[in-house]
């Protein structure tokens, strides 16, 4: 370890003050999944059936399309921050596990994307007849 | 350099006897790959199907709850497929849920005697099977007669 520049005093004395943001969030994104999925469960516990034309209206009301949207950004959050970790746990070798991340990271923003897209579309368009 | 094959090693996994908090802890990841996965696409495919109209609602329908009673062979064994499969998410989801809410409470301090947190796991368990059991009753008496 060097004592000259200031990168040099600092490489190998691990995270600079952002270790608990992962963990952090891990655990707030786990507080909206469980709010937001026992909404989900029990909005289709008491939907009257599940045909598309009550669904359909059920989605596009406000009340339902922004919880809907919020628990697929939470999800996908956790889901990045959680197989992340276990990507790190199995992957060692950096080349592999750069690239593993990087897939990670397309999965989960472009799957994010396409939802939120589909219940926005379908919100603002109104139920197709 | 040879290594000494009898040489000292630190204990590892193999060394415990396994018990409910390590089955649980494990759950806990394989769950969660595959709600990331097979669970999120799914979801995906039903919000794809409701947006996009009743047709597509009728497909994927006919693939994840019921093909019909005109249903040919393939038709039948896909449909089965995905029925199995929705019933693996559905334990997950469950399993992944009870589990995520002990770890939140052992994230406060609590549960960490080994009595407690032995009846806890076993809570998991039981509440995540009972949770799935109720789901598949309630979606076989509501939604798949043909």
């Amino acid at each position: 370890m060097g004592n000259g520049t200031g990168i040099g005093r600092v490489r190998g004395l691990g995270s600079a003050k952002h270790g608990g943001k992962h963990w952090i969030d891990q655990r707030l994104t786990a507080i909206g999944n469980l709010l937001l999925t026992s909404w989900l469960v029990f909005s289709l516990v008491v939907l009257p059936n599940m045909e598309h034309e009550t669904v359909a209206a059920w989605l596009a009301q406000p009340s339902v399309a922004v919880p809907m949207i919020l628990m697929l950004i939470s999800i996908f959050w956790h889901v990045r921050l959680g197989l992340q970790v276990l990507v790190e746990d199995y992957v060692h070798e950096d080349g592999n596990k750069f690239a593993v991340l990087t897939i990670l990271n397309f999965y989960v923003i472009g799957a994010a994307a396409f939802g939120i897209f589909m219940v926005a579309k379908h919100a603002f368009t109104g139920a197709p007849a | 350099m040879a290594q000494n094959p009898n040489r000292p090693i630190s204990p590892h996994i193999g060394v415990y006897k396994w018990g409910p908090h390590m089955a649980i802890s494990i759950l806990h990841r394989a769950t969660g790959f595959a709600l990331a996965t097979a669970g999120m696409m799914t979801l995906l495919w039903w919000l794809y199907a409701i947006a996009t109209g009743p047709e597509a609602y009728a497909s994927f329908q006919s693939y994840a709850v019921n093909a019909g009673s005109e249903a040919t062979i393939w038709q039948s064994a896909a449909n089965w497929f995905f029925r199995l499969l929705a019933l693996g998410v559905t334990w997950s989801f469950f399993q992944h849920f009870f589990s995520g809410i002990r770890h939140l409470l052992m994230d406060l301090g609590a549960g960490y005697e080994l009595t407690t947190n032995k009846t806890w796991s076993l809570l998991v368990f039981i509440a995540a099977l009972s949770a799935t059991g109720i789901t598949a009753l309630l979606v076989a008496s509501r939604y798949m007669g043909n």
